[in-house]
């Protein structure tokens, strides 16, 4: 239970009308902010938090895996993360 | 003079479309919030104008459509529309009773984009809910669940609860636990439509409604993490309105099974309101320039009482369908608010149930269908 993946019946889109991303669910709709959308765009259910800390770090500087797991802590209690 | 018309409320684009996509039901629920008249098969729209009405819906910026009816599986074009929604990226939301729910059938509707299913339920058992749905609906209940399990979509079971089922609602809660549902609706009946008629016979006494309190309190606590429950409170028992739609023409829009286009589910019984149809009118139109739309947006139209009151952005002066159906006036505060000075009609409902309430008229297609019972 160290991978986190999206939550059944989670997507994650690009909305053009909002020019945002939206996590959908079957609740409603949920805007995240650019942290959090490249987090969300790293749960693939294989990639661990480290994993997802390393990927970051290619793009931004000082990517801390502190960071990313409170991000995911964040959204496993809103239900959009589950861990495999 | 000036003669420039004053502006529009500004309105945010949707979110959210309840398509209903028939009125035709296999139940016969005695608390159907659809209106007494039903529109008739022959004046549902055309697969052809449902895709045109999802495609405008996407483009003005719908992300969540709803398949309602009436029961939707009762449209044999339901998976080309399932396809065509999913298609447009939005998510889409099956409203089931669950009859005609068979696996071949859903495994087709999954394959096309079906992203999670909502099932209703009458009651805790197979006796009482066949009863409440006026028909033999519990058991195909308890497969449509077992089959959206066994493919791994989310389910959402809804019950709706009244003075008829409370007393199972422990019961509900194991049903909908056995079910292996993500999520439970607990919704207390809403007067609207042939609900209204039968409002006397549905309204919970207080001590049902004492009794459900802890209830769903321990099992919120209980079942944390594994099934979340909504439960949505008793209407006219509150001191204060429910936040109607979040908002008149705020979030979300519905199109009836002919087109008409309503700004809340229960809307067609504002008859003063004029209502704009998608075979008529562009649906991004209806949204920002009907006056159905505009009507109760924002906070221009609402009495002294709701636009001086600190509690105007959290219900936004109640129910619009409400009002109307409770005082004649659609842009009254709603009666339920105890600082209304027409709650005194609230609390004469409440205080007339008594002992014996009468009989539920079960809901047939026409109103007069149900006077010859």
């Amino acid at each position: 239970m160290d991978r986190p993946v999206l939550g059944r019946g989670v997507r994650l889109i690009y909305d053009k009308t909002r020019q945002t991303h939206v996590v959908l669910h079957p609740e409603g709709v949920l805007v995240p902010n650019r942290t959090a959308v490249s987090v969300l765009e790293l749960c693939d259910g294989v990639t661990t938090v480290p994993g997802i800390a390393e990927a970051l770090g290619a793009t931004y500087a000082g990517v801390r895996e502190e960071e990313v797991g409170a991000v995911l802590t964040r959204l496993t209690e809103n239900g959009v993360v589950r861990w495999t | 003079m000036d003669l420039t018309p004053a502006p529009a409320p500004e309105a945010a684009p949707p979110l959210g479309l309840l398509a209903e996509l028939t009125h035709r039901c296999p139940l016969h629920c005695g608390y159907c919030s659809n209106p007494l008249e039903l529109i008739e098969r022959e004046k549902e729209l055309s697969t052809e104008q449902w895709t045109r009405v999802f495609t405008q819906a996407r483009d003005i910026g719908v992300l969540q459509v709803h398949l309602s009816g009436g029961e939707p599986l009762a449209r044999p074009d339901l998976p080309e529309l399932v396809s065509h929604v999913s298609g447009l990226g939005a998510y889409v939301n099956l409203v089931t009773s669950g009859l005609g729910l068979t696996e071949a059938r859903l495994a087709d509707l999954a394959d096309r984009g079906l992203d999670h299913v909502q099932l209703s339920v009458q009651g805790a058992t197979a006796e009482r809910a066949d009863l409440l749905a006026g028909a033999r609906a519990h058991h195909h209940k308890i497969t449509a669940a077992a089959l959206v399990r066994a493919r791994g979509l989310p389910l959402t079971v809804n019950a709706v609860l009244h003075r008829g089922n409370h007393d199972q609602l422990a019961g509900l809660i194991e049903l909908a636990e056995a079910m292996g549902a993500d999520r439970l609706e607990l919704a207390n009946t809403q007067y609207y439509g042939w609900a209204l008629r039968n409002r006397a016979a549905l309204m919970p006494t207080p001590e049902q409604l004492a009794a459900a309190e802890p209830v769903v309190r321990a099992a919120i606590e209980r079942l944390k993490g594994t099934m979340e429950i909504v439960y949505v409170l008793a209407d006219y028992y509150e001191p204060y309105p429910k936040p109607c739609m979040h908002g008149w023409g705020a979030l979300q829009l519905t199109v009836a099974p002919d087109g008409t286009v309503l700004p809340c589910p229960a809307a067609s019984a504002i008859t003063t309101l004029t209502l704009d149809n998608v075979k008529d009118t562009p649906l991004g139109d209806i949204w920002y320039k009907s006056g159905s739309f505009n009507a109760y947006r924002g906070e221009e139209w609402m009495p002294d009482l709701c636009r001086s009151c600190d509690r105007r952005a959290l219900d936004h002066g109640g129910c619009r369908c409400q009002a109307f159906l409770l005082t004649g006036d659609a842009a009254a505060t709603d009666p339920v608010c105890s600082k209304s000075d027409r709650r005194g009609v609230v609390d004469l409902l409440l205080a007339t149930p008594g002992a014996a309430p009468p009989e539920m008229v079960m809901r047939g297609p026409r109103p007069v269908a149900a006077v010859h019972r």
